[in-house]
């Protein structure tokens, strides 16, 4: 400590730490004054759950009242980075949110609970945190989802980029249930609930990579009220899945290879916003492998695809659904793609990061 | 799909309409080499090749900048980014091509400062806001970068941007055309010349080609129906007996190209030659720095010694660049060689015959 950030010693009074900050320090996360500071003016200001107030080291939660058949417990955590913080048409807690209660949903879930982990980097502004915290709880409301434990840790600066959130999500499907990854069957029909891409493009922009400006935004949004209602026209659907890193493609093939079938999608139907597909043309992009956070996919039998287009299109998030393909019979798992000019091609998955062509 | 600028060369009805012209022509085998490595991966990624006679075959050329930029050029760029204070920038798709050793992006995750840029003038403006870090840019690219990379030598030495350099290894094409024409095993009746270095370069350069070798060369763009047009244009000269340069890529290209571009380039780069991975030096193929601006080149800022380099021996992308093989015809090809292992450049960018067939081949299994 150089002398001029001495306190200057003003009579016989001690002097008082510095109680009011702007950024996270170290000391946010000793477990003392400071951390019990930071939950109650800024994290319990907007995730005000009872079950978090009660301060608790754990959130005890009641068991939904069981359906005929018994009820399964669906689980699964996702760690969020993204850089920037914010972007157009989201922030990482509202990715957060939103990650953690699409994957619950995907397997036919209906998603009730979150906790919630944040790695804070020593020198966050404290307002961009409360930024942050604000969107969760937006978009926890929006999901209808309640978030009853969190946990905070701080990094000396360097350690983490600004922010890491690492949520959990409970939910409860019928026992019955068997929707996955591995249900896809010969036959079934692929539909997409609106255009890919707006994503992945949205948040490149936002970190100066792209060397354009568009006013493209991302879609990240949570996708379980859709979910119900698809499921409620066709309760026979076989795979929900959302195409986020790795995009449209990936997903799919992941998809053909679980399940030991074929897909084939035809290329004039899957929906891409026009500003999207520009900006991937200028950029030798491909639509089909940028990252999505408010897509579904859902692989339904035949008999059920105009119940399940019908209740997608009817919902907000699922104007723009589409059928984009269907099943073909057993076979390794690939991926085909029939091209508006009637030839035929092989979609593999993302190999690396996505990167610009160079001309 | 929504209207766009190359509806009309993406029209289906259009392709077919030039697909049944490029049948009723063709009555004897013929092998066209399109040189750019953006035509290899349109006339894959649309399929194109499903739409031809049987007797016309594609050969896929040299003209991804990404596969041919040698390996003595990126051992150097690896051992310039390793050293403390030095932000090494690039194109993208260069960052997975394999060294001898490693790529950039193990030289980024083993500390190195990496970065990805879409054009060299943002290095200079990398350099300007790190004024005590050495900023280089490495130069690959065929006549189609050069423009770009020539104004920002001149925009760094006109700003006093005095720690920004490049790594030269760009390549010129009319000299590759030479080298794979007049060898002994050629086997390319007719070109697709590459759009995009037209635009800058006009196509006047290519008229002796096509009258020295008897080879009809057709200026073609990246569309489905660009590219089919130019295939039924060469196919025309072909089965006629006739050989000179048409152009069928009018919305982008004149004879005489982008004179200021042309006149940017010859300002800061001369002709050298140059070492092609896989091919090896073809006389006056490259472009070097000036003398009056060797002080933007980074082998001479970072005082590099000559590297003795090795390939891998399971590799065959020489003859694939060449176009006396087919990436599949390659024992390593999507077993020890893929996307994710690269063992040659042309498996590495999207441009690259191995990784386009990897990508979009039905022989794929």
């Amino acid at each position: 400590m150089s002398p001029e950030e001495l306190p200057s010693m003003q009579g016989p009074v001690c002097p008082l730490p510095i109680s009011q900050r702007d950024t996270v320090v170290i000391g946010h996360g000793s477990g003392g004054v400071l951390t019990h500071q930071l939950i109650r003016d800024l994290f319990q200001k907007h995730l005000n759950s009872p079950r978090l107030r009660a301060g608790n080291d754990a959130a005890a939660i009641e068991l939904p009242a069981s359906a005929p058949e018994g009820l399964r417990l669906v689980t699964s955590t996702d760690a969020h980075i993204v850089t920037p913080l914010s972007f157009p048409g989201g922030d990482i807690g509202r990715l957060a949110v939103c990650g953690t209660v699409n994957d619950v949903s995907m397997l036919g879930a209906e998603v009730r609970y979150l906790t919630a982990t944040f790695i804070l980097e020593e020198g966050l502004p404290l307002d961009e945190l409360e930024a942050v915290v604000a969107s969760m709880a937006d978009a926890a409301a929006e999901a209808k989802v309640e978030i009853v434990a969190a946990d905070t840790k701080v990094t000396e600066k360097g350690q983490c980029d600004k922010l890491f959130i690492s949520t959990t999500g409970i939910g409860f499907a019928p026992a019955s249930r068997r929707i996955a990854g591995d249900q896809a069957a010969e036959g079934d029909l692929v539909l997409l609930s609106g255009p890919v891409g707006n994503h992945g493009v949205a948040v490149a922009e936002a970190r100066g990579n792209l060397g354009i400006r568009t006013a493209i935004r991302s879609d990240v949004a949570p996708l379980n009220g859709m979910i119900a209602a698809l499921l409620q026209a066709a309760p026979g659907t076989h795979v929900l899945r959302d195409p986020t890193r790795g995009g449209l493609a990936t997903t799919l093939v992941e998809i053909a290879r679980q399940s030991g079938v074929d897909i084939a999608l035809e290329e004039e139907s899957i929906p891409v916003d026009p500003p999207v597909r520009k900006a991937c043309e200028l950029l030798g992009l491909d639509p089909l492998y940028m990252a999505n956070e408010g897509k579904l996919i859902a692989i339904v039998p035949a008999h059920e695809e105009q119940a399940a287009l019908s209740a997608l299109n009817a919902h907000p998030l699922g104007k723009q659904a589409a059928v984009i393909g269907r099943v073909l019979g057993k076979s390794a798992g690939r991926l085909w793609l029939r091209t508006s000019l009637g030839t035929t091609r092989v979609l593999d998955m993302l190999a690396g990061a996505m990167l610009p062509r160079i001309c | 799909m929504t209207a766009g600028i190359f509806d009309k060369q993406r029209d289906p009805r259009r392709v077919r309409e030039l697909a049944a012209a490029i049948k009723s022509v063709v009555t004897r085998p013929w092998k066209i080499m399109e040189i750019c490595g953006g035509q290899t991966h349109a006339i894959l990624h649309y399929g194109l090749d499903q739409l031809l006679p049987p007797e016309v075959e594609l050969i896929h050329g040299p003209g991804c900048p990404v596969c041919v930029t040698s390996l003595e050029a990126i051992d150097s760029a690896l051992q310039i980014a390793g050293q403390p204070g030095v932000i090494f920038t690039s194109f993208g798709d260069m960052l997975r091509v394999p060294g001898s050793r490693q790529d950039l992006f193990s030289a980024r995750a083993a500390g190195a400062d990496v970065r990805v840029v879409t054009s060299p003038l943002d290095a200079v403006s990398i350099a300007q806001q790190n004024p005590d870090k050495q900023v280089v840019f490495f130069a690959i690219g065929f006549e189609t970068t050069v423009p770009v990379i020539a104004a920002s030598i001149l925009h760094a030495q006109r700003n006093q941007v005095s720690n920004f350099s490049i790594l030269p290894a760009n390549v010129l094409v009319p000299p590759a055309m030479h080298a794979i024409l007049s060898s002994p095993d050629n086997q390319v009746n007719a070109f697709l010349a590459a759009g995009h270095v037209c635009a800058i370069m006009g196509y006047w350069e290519y008229e002796p080609i096509a009258q020295a070798y008897n080879c009809p060369i057709a200026v073609t763009g990246f569309e489905p129906a660009d590219l089919l047009e130019g295939i039924l244009l060469v196919l025309r000269q072909l089965e006629s007996g006739t050989a000179s340069v048409v152009n069928a890529y009018g919305r982008a290209v004149i004879r005489e190209g982008n004179q200021s571009a042309q006149q940017m380039i010859s300002q800061v780069f001369q002709a050298v030659d140059r070492n092609w991975r896989g091919i090896g030096t073809i006389p006056l193929s490259g472009l070097g720095l000036r003398p009056e601006y060797s002080n933007f080149n980074s082998f001479e800022r970072f005082k590099l010694e000559p590297l003795a380099v090795a390939e891998s021996p399971l590799c065959i992308a020489g003859q694939v660049l060449r176009g006396n093989a087919k990436p599949t015809d390659c024992p390593a090809f999507a077993r020890e060689c893929t996307p994710q292992t690269p063992l040659g450049a042309p498996m590495v960018s999207a441009e690259g015959a191995c990784a386009a067939y990897h990508r979009y081949h039905k022989a794929v299994a």
